[in-house]
């Protein structure tokens, strides 16, 4: 079909060509990244605390002084001119190449920690060891590959934030969000926990904890050594566990109410932080076809299922059964579980049934009894073993497939071929949760303009989350889906002034009020019967 | 079953034959020699600017068609014969028909410039055209310069797309400000403004005189008609607006004016054959409104109206008020009602016009003279709520209700700066008036229609 395209494939003219400014500072950020790789290999920096320095600074100098060089010369406005033409963004040739090196990248930082100079006993070596200084000034603690990582995910966050903050320079709404997801990322996900790290000591200790990392997005968060250590830690711990728990039975709920589930996935979120800056110029790879929708949530819900049942058997195996020794036992809490699930499943069913789609009713109807069948099981197995499986068996088959697996090297690796919320879509049983809500019960919408749409596909090709936005603004249908995180791009390219994302009355939000296309009333109405 | 033939996969047609499903099981074919599936028009622009790729401005899935059954057949149809209701194509067997719908659509207007044949010249209407254009300019040292002649939609979409590949433009428009025929004054010059900020040589009051060829039958030149310059380029864009795309129809023997004459159930001369979209003329204006439209949204909405027609609801074509948007580079522009250019304000129509001091937004209110009943609004910079401009024209608002509860109608995203108070300051100024802005009410907003 494009032959054309191809054409222009090496030649590297405008728009896709790259100016003198852009060529220096994409050889400055590519300098920086070259001394992490040069310690990765055991290149021994004499004065690390410099080399580290000067590698950041030419990570973040470079981006931002790409970013100058692409926008600051033109006038502020979309900024899509050669998406399609450039290999990296379009699963050209770079695109392949990032993708297979931020793979292995995860690959080595999941599996393989030794590789980046992670030392069981000893001093660090190679890029590790780069970063020990930075982490003794903020924690006291000597780095680990996890810290090698956070410093790098911030200042992705950081440096391509400041990027899409240029790109998106006319649109207060991108802007501030981004800020949002900037500070977010440098306070709560990095700074606070290693300044948490500093208060422990032989008779007080704090689990790591990025208080915005909600379960199940931290399916790790009620295990036994972190309940255990939150409450050896007194007060202060016991006020995080229960922070954990209102934050997603009560602050969350509240919160996607009032304004979806943007609040978090685009505003909060550190994932979807890393989605919106560094993966922003590869939004455009989502699928958008209806198999694709179908796969999604059939594997997003799947997920959720799996934590719930891992978590539950997790906390349900270090529990006791004496009421006499502690009020929660095994017993007690299977069928608290089984309670709030029923809740939850009766309300839907009663309440917003006619609201959900056939195959997602009958989706509900086949977890809810996979789950109490599980938990009935439980009354007729032995003790020693949860539902099915040991306890343990769930949590690292969970934690390898769903938490590295998953979310890390398909997630991220993959952002240049799938698109840059592979995750958040496929994956996060967060994003699940949060989404389940957002279509049942949120004032959330994106409202479509009567009759302005003309059918361009900029929303849908856009749609980092593969929702295709046209095909409900050409009805003049509000769009009101679970998977919608709220980013406003679709908004943003829209040429037309179609669409706005807008928290309003709950009556009238998805379609009752009369599809306004421009014809006279009578019409219409013989048009919308269904 | 009765068998449906539309010619022509636009958005007309195609809209046509979606709502013809809807309603019923007649089968339905739609004939095109354009492309295989149906595709926004109005997207073109951004597959050469590689914002999308051909695929992404195609609404449906390619296997939408066959799961609704409507048939596609890519092919050229050169003659209706409405008394065998049969269509005889360029390539294959006839197709016979129980009733044809024409939805052909336009092409580029040419007004018998010397070498408006030439290779190089060009309009930029279908996906044809778009081909063309990756061939005559697919970069800056195949194409050096490029001309572009006609200061409308079109016009600056293509300045738009070429400046993409910083292929240098000169923009000749006839008028003495850009697209001054349609649009105020002050909106008018803001857009010459815009046009230069992106680096668009733009000639305003200058007309083309002749196009140059060299030795190989290609574009070499343009000469201008008020100063007999020269100006070199290898490509010339034609877009002097555009015209009903009939000539097949000819000897049909259905009614033909500038485009195919239709009455108000957009049915034509002939029993049983209609036509829709821009290639349809009424035979009286509607309203304001003229006799042919060559816009996206009365293509969709004659199409839904033609459906019902063909499904036994005979319906008159009733287009609610008229609206309209489009996008100048960056400035986005909507239309509600009817705001007149100084070449057509009506003797009633008086204008109340608002501009920013920096940025490239502003805003013009028509209303009645006399009984200062709100007429239309031009936007540009603002994004406005289509609904609520439509139900205040269907009551009749006054002007002062409009800038009043200007707020309810503001459709700009969250968080973007609001000049409501600022326009109304200057409103009251002006008007001598002391209207003070209400409060966004979602109550208003979403009130059932009058």
């Amino acid at each position: 079909m494009s032959t054309y395209n191809r054409s222009m494939a090496l030649t590297g003219e405008p728009p896709k060509a790259l100016n003198f400014h852009q060529k220096l500072a994409t050889l400055l950020g590519i300098s920086g990244l070259a001394i992490l790789c040069l310690a990765a290999f055991n290149v021994d920096f004499a004065n690390k605390t410099l080399w580290l320095a000067i590698s950041l600074m030419a990570l973040f100098g470079g981006i931002t002084w790409f970013t100058i060089a692409a926008y600051a010369h033109k006038p502020k406005g979309i900024k899509n001119d050669g998406v399609m033409f450039k290999s990296i963004s379009s699963r050209g040739f770079w695109g392949w190449v990032a993708g297979v090196a931020l793979t292995a990248f995860y690959i080595v930082l999941y599996f393989y920690p030794q590789y980046l100079g992670l030392a069981k006993e000893g001093d660090n070596t190679g890029v590790i060891a780069l970063f020990d200084p930075l982490s003794k000034l903020l924690s006291g603690n000597p780095a680990s590959q996890w810290f090698v990582y956070g410093t790098l995910y911030t200042v992705a966050i950081l440096a391509f934030g400041i990027k899409f903050i240029w790109k998106y320079r006319h649109n207060n709404y991108e802007k501030i969000r981004t800020v949002s997801v900037m500070f977010f990322q440098t306070s709560f996900a990095f700074l606070i926990p290693e300044f948490m790290a500093r208060l422990n000591s032989d008779t007080f200790s704090l689990p790591y904890y990025d208080l915005k990392n909600i379960w199940p997005l931290n399916y790790y968060n009620f295990e036994r050594y972190r309940v255990n250590s939150l409450i050896d830690a007194g007060d202060i711990g016991l006020a995080l566990l229960i922070f954990g728990i209102l934050s997603i039975f009560v602050i969350t709920p509240i919160l996607t109410y009032k304004y979806g589930k943007r609040w978090y996935c685009s505003w909060v979120c550190g994932c979807g932080g890393l989605a919106e800056t560094a993966g922003d110029s590869f939004r455009q790879l989502s699928d958008k076809s209806l198999f694709a929708w179908k796969v999604e949530r059939w594997v997003v819900h799947s997920v959720v299922v799996f934590v719930t049942l891992m978590t539950t058997a997790v906390i349900y195996s270090f529990l006791g059964n004496d009421t006499s020794k502690y009020w929660l036992t095994k017993t007690s809490f299977l069928i608290g579980v089984a309670v709030i699930l029923t809740a939850v499943f009766a309300w839907v069913m009663i309440y917003k049934r006619e609201q959900l789609q056939r195959d997602a009713k009958y989706g509900a109807i086949g977890y809810f009894v996979v789950i109490m069948a599980l938990i009935a099981f439980h009354f007729f197995s032995g003790e020693g073993n949860v539902f099915l499986f040991k306890a343990e068996t769930l949590r690292k088959t969970y934690a390898f497939l769903i938490g590295s697996i998953f979310s890390g090297v398909i997630g991220t690796g993959f952002y240049p071929i799938f698109g840059n919320r592979v995750w958040c879509r496929f994956g996060c049983p967060m994003a699940a949760i949060l989404g389940f809500q957002q279509r049942l019960f949120s004032k959330f919408r994106i409202t479509t303009n009567g009759g302005q749409c003309i059918s361009c596909g900029n929303c849908s090709t856009y749609c980092e989350m593969g929702i295709d936005v046209r095909a409900y603004a050409q009805k003049g249908e509000n769009i009101v889906r679970s998977s919608c995180v709220g980013c406003g791009i679709c908004s943003a390219v829209c040429p037309r002034g179609v669409l706005k994302l807008e928290n309003g009355p709950l009556e009238g939000r998805i379609d009752s009020k009369d599809v306004l296309l421009g014809n006279d009333v009578d019409l219409m109405k013989l048009v919308n019967q269904k | 079953m009765e068998k449906i033939v539309i010619i022509g996969n636009g958005i007309a047609g195609v809209t046509a034959a979606r709502h013809i499903r809807k309603l019923s099981d007649k089968q339905i074919t739609i004939i095109s020699a354009e492309t295989d599936y149906f595709f926004s028009r109005t997207a073109l622009m951004y597959v050469y600017m590689g914002h999308m790729k051909f695929e992404n401005i195609k609404p449906y899935e390619d296997g939408f068609w066959k799961k609704n059954r409507i048939d596609l057949i890519q092919d050229y149809v050169t003659h209706v014969d409405h008394q065998n209701q049969k269509l005889k194509l360029k390539k294959g067997p006839d197709v016979t028909y129980d009733k044809l719908i024409l939805a052909t659509g336009s092409k580029p207007n040419k007004f018998g410039w010397p070498g408006q044949d030439l290779q190089g010249v060009q309009g930029l209407v279908s996906k044809q055209d778009l081909d063309a254009l990756e061939e005559n300019a697919p970069n800056n040292t195949v194409c050096k310069h490029a001309v572009v002649v006609g200061g409308g939609l079109i016009g600056i979409e293509l300045c738009e797309m070429l400046r993409s590949r910083d292929i240098p433009v000169t923009f000749l428009v006839r008028e003495k400000s850009f697209w001054n025929g349609v649009l105020p004054d002050g909106e008018s010059e803001m857009l010459n403004e815009h046009i230069l900020e992106h680096h668009i040589d733009l000639r305003l009051g200058t007309n083309l005189d002749e196009i140059l060829p060299d030795e190989n039958g290609r574009v070499r030149a343009v000469t201008i008609k008020e100063t007999g310059e020269e100006i070199a380029c290898n490509l010339v864009g034609l877009t002097a607006g555009v015209t009903p795309n009939i000539d097949f129809l000819k000897d049909s023997g259905i009614a033909l004016g500038r485009g195919v004459k239709v009455n108000r159930f957009l049915e034509t001369n002939v029993e049983n054959v209609y036509a829709i979209g821009d290639c349809a003329e009424q035979h009286e204006a509607i309203g304001n409104r003229r006799p042919i439209e060559a816009v996206w949204y009365t293509g969709r909405m004659m199409g839904e109206t033609v459906a019902q027609t063909i499904c036994g609801n005979r319906r008159e074509y009733k287009p609610g008020h008229w609206f309209n948007s489009a996008k100048f580079l960056d400035i986005e522009y909507q239309t509600y009602g009817w705001v007149f250019s100084s070449r057509h304000r009506k003797g009633y129509e008086a204008h109340f016009h608002w501009r920013h001091a920096t940025e490239k937004i502003c805003l013009t209110v028509a209303y009645h003279k006399e009984s200062g009943k709100f007429l239309g609004i031009n936007t540009f910079g603002i994004r406005m709520r289509h609904e609520v401009f439509d139900r205040w024209l269907t009551e009749e608002r006054h002007a002062d209700y409009v800038m009043e509860h200007l707020k309810d109608a503001n459709f700009d995203p969250e968080f973007y700066k609001r000049y409501e108070s600022e326009i109304l300051t200057q409103y009251n100024a002006e008007l001598n008036k002391a209207i003070r802005p209400r409060k966004k009410s979602w109550k208003r907003i979403l009130s059932p229609k009058a």
